[in-house]
């Protein structure tokens, strides 16, 4: 209940500090469950510098969200018996967070790193007013603030995140905003102290389609107005088109493709990103063709598919000569900063994406 | 919010109403099925035609139903006198009928022996909402440790386990045994003895809070977990908000709500936990009178207990409905 057991210790973790503002090195997380170890994140690794927009796209259970929450620090009793484990690095402006306290990390939270979660109406608390929600959150970071400084701030960002007559919306209740309405005002929450980190789980997916654009375009006003780092978690590879720098393919707990968004989305180097390109809806496209989602189901997390975690869904395995089976497939660089994990020889790919794939796109 | 609260007030009427009607129902309905006449009850079995016809002017047997029952409601309300003659027994407001043990008003009894019961009642709500809730909340935050097993097996024993054997058990032990406690003296009150008169109370406080501390630890204690899952208070984490915080503000004021419901409920029904510990600890209060009325087959005074105790019911449900819109903003008033 309380924090006591925190250590102030500086952290021993090994590795040197590294260049960028965020830097996530060979992140683990794995639950303890009855019916096994679930790895929903099972080595990740990440770099992201001041002012970029890093996409993280996967489909459900990829292990997106154990990340996020992984670099805000919020999963509860890491290390306990039953509790989460979880190794690796997590670097945020030269500050290592994984080995240091909990304290630490939740003086961080809120200031230096934001985030906005799915689902605004559960995210919020029914019983306080969206201002107190604001203000508490900026007090905690800034005792020093009034309660009238506090309130205008709130007012402030209301206004600034688009919500009209913010001096009124400000008294109101979760319950009496609209969804968008809603989701403009967790942004504002999250902006509170200015941090140079937001990270957006899945931020339009509870969202009506034409208010999706909306609040995306509104990060990234705002990612420009702050210069924050921003992280966009999607399972819709059409949410971080316009939006991403770099962008991070996760499947089954592990990155499979990563690189400069624009090679993503012209020279993509995976089968799995093929198939999220080919389920990616866009407008210009016929309703029925739209959606077409990768075949198969998402592999366990407690058992993952031998070799290549995908390869039960692949339809290039077994042009692999067997190995897509047996042998883990390593992330390796297939053009400048762009990496894939995938057992075909590179010209094999790219031959296959020219004459198989991009045409139907 | 007014047009709600007048809404909610002529509920309360209606409702006191219709238990008014019930009761004096039974008022008219026990005799006929016993076959007696309720003029009997005042007055002895070999009383002369004379007299018992008297009786019944008195007390305005004579009259219609309807006029009765008129004049019944109208005593509740502005009080009445029960005359024949000279003979008047003054009943004031709420005229809740004459007892037929002492003759007299059944209400001023009620009201000096309520006191009894509200500082019973009083006394055990605080310590099982401090004991409940406490002990719920850590038993949350201790999920599956020895400290929860122990206080879930220990709720579960308070939730099964009469008043009669929690409250003769605690007696039996601190009473008698350990002699660390007086028996309960019933005459005894706050203003001639405040230390004896404490003293005597602990152990019904205690029993009748027990009963009830059980069932708020483990409502308190789904609720919290229930509320520690909630998506908010993960926000209120990712605020960098400390754990005291988002525990005791953010998952508190969610776990408090419905707990606040039940006690409401509670405390109007707390007349059924009062009659057995009273009556365990030879307290005279309402849980006595009721008693007492249906072993003498004294029926004004079981009626007035009884609509007395319908008031309570009522009156807490309005409080907590009122309180409830207050607390949870997205409750529609209408
Ligand atoms: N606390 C936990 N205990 C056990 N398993 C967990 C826990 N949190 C997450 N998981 C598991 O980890 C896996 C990855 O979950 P995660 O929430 O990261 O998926 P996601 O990629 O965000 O999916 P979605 O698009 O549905 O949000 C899931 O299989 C989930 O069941
Ligand atoms: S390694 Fe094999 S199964 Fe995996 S994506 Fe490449 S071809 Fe498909
Ligand atoms: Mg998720």
């Amino acid at each position: 209940m309380t924090d006591s057991q925190t250590s102030t210790t500086e952290t021993t973790v090994g590795g040197t500090a590294p260049t960028s503002f965020l830097s996530v090195r060979d992140l683990r997380c794995h639950f303890p469950t009855d019916d096994g170890v679930v790895k929903s994140v099972d080595g990740i690794s990440f770099e992201l510098e001041r002012g970029k927009t890093l996409g993280i796209v996967g489909e459900s259970g990829s292990g997106k969200s154990v990340t996020s929450l992984s670099i805000m620090g919020l999963h509860r009793n890491v290390g306990k018996k039953n509790g989460p484990r979880m190794s690796g690095e997590i670097w945020l402006d030269g500050q290592e967070l994984i080995g240091a306290g909990r304290e630490e990390v939740r003086k961080l939270r809120g200031q230096k790193m934001a985030m906005i979660f799915q689902d605004p109406l559960t995210a919020m608390h029914p019983y306080y007013t969206v201002g107190q929600q604001i203000i508490e959150g900026y007090r905690q970071h800034n005792p020093q603030a009034n309660k009238k400084a506090a309130r205008d701030h709130a007012i402030q960002l209301l206004d600034r995140v688009g919500i009209p007559q913010p001096d009124k919306r400000v008294d109101q209740h979760p319950h009496e905003f609209s969804g968008g309405m809603r989701q403009r005002a967790m942004i504002a929450m999250a902006l509170a102290n200015n941090p140079s980190l937001l990270i957006a789980d899945e931020p339009t997916t509870a969202l009506d389609v034409t208010v999706q654009a909306q609040i995306l375009d509104l990060i990234r006003d705002l990612q420009q107005e702050f210069g924050s780092s921003v992280i966009i978690i999607t399972h819709d590879l059409g949410v971080v088109a316009e939006l991403a720098d770099d962008i991070l393919v996760m499947y089954g707990g592990k990155c499979v493709e990563k690189g400069p968004a624009d090679k993503i989305f012209s020279e993509p180097e995976h089968p799995y990103t093929w198939g999220l390109l080919g389920s990616m809806p866009r407008i210009d496209r016929e309703l029925q063709e739209r959606l077409v989602p990768v075949q198969g189901n998402p592999p366990s997390l407690i058992n993952l598919p031998n070799g290549c975690a995908f390869h039960p869904r692949c339809p290039y395995a077994d042009r692999t000569e067997g190995l897509s089976k047996t042998e883990v497939p390593r992330l390796t660089s297939v053009g400048q900063d762009h990496l894939a994990a995938c057992h075909l020889p590179l010209e094999v790919r790219q031959q296959i994406f020219t004459e198989e794939i991009a045409p139907r796109l | 919010m007014l047009l709600y609260i007048l809404r909610r007030l002529l509920n309360v009427v209606v409702m006191l109403l219709v238990v008014a009607t019930i009761t004096f129902g039974i008022f008219f309905l026990v005799p006929l099925l016993q076959h007696t006449d309720p003029v009997m009850r005042y007055i002895g079995k070999n009383a002369n035609p004379v007299a018992i016809a008297g009786i019944k002017v008195k007390l305005g047997l004579d009259k219609p139903v309807y006029e009765q029952f008129w004049l019944y409601l109208k005593g509740l309300v502005v009080g009445r006198d029960y005359a024949n003659g000279n003979d008047v027994i003054h009943c004031p407001a709420p005229c809740f009928g004459i007892s037929t043990q002492t003759q007299t008003p059944v209400w001023p009894t009620l009201l000096h022996d309520v006191t009894v019961t509200g500082s019973l009642a009083a006394g055990a709500a605080v310590l099982w909402l401090v004991f409940g809730v406490g002990t719920g909340v850590v038993s949350a935050l201790r999920k599956r440790t020895a400290i929860d097993r122990v206080a879930m097996v220990t709720a579960l024993a308070g939730v099964s386990l009469p008043v009669y054997f929690t409250g003769l058990a605690a007696s039996a032990l601190f009473v008698y045994n350990l002699g660390w406690l007086q028996p309960t003296n019933p005459d005894v009150t706050f203003t001639s003895d405040p230390g004896a008169w404490f003293q005597g109370m602990l152990l019904p406080w205690i029993t009748l809070a027990f009963l009830f501390a059980a069932t708020y630890a483990r409502l308190t204690r789904a609720t919290m977990l229930d509320v520690l899952g909630e998506d908010y208070i993960r926000t209120a984490r990712a605020k960098g908000l400390p754990e005291r915080t988002v525990i005791g503000k953010h998952a508190m004021r969610s776990t408090l709500t419905p707990i606040m419901t039940v006690f409401g409920m509670d405390l109007g029904g707390l007349l059924g936990g009062a009659i057995l510990t009273e009556n365990v600890f030879n307290l005279h209060g309402l849980g006595f009178d009721a008693l007492n009325g249906i072993t003498k087959n004294d029926l004004p005074m079981i009626m007035g207990v009884t609509l007395f105790a319908a008031f309570f019911i009522v009156m807490a449900n309005l409080i907590v409905d009122l309180l409830y819109a207050v607390v949870d903003p997205r409750v529609r008033l209408a």
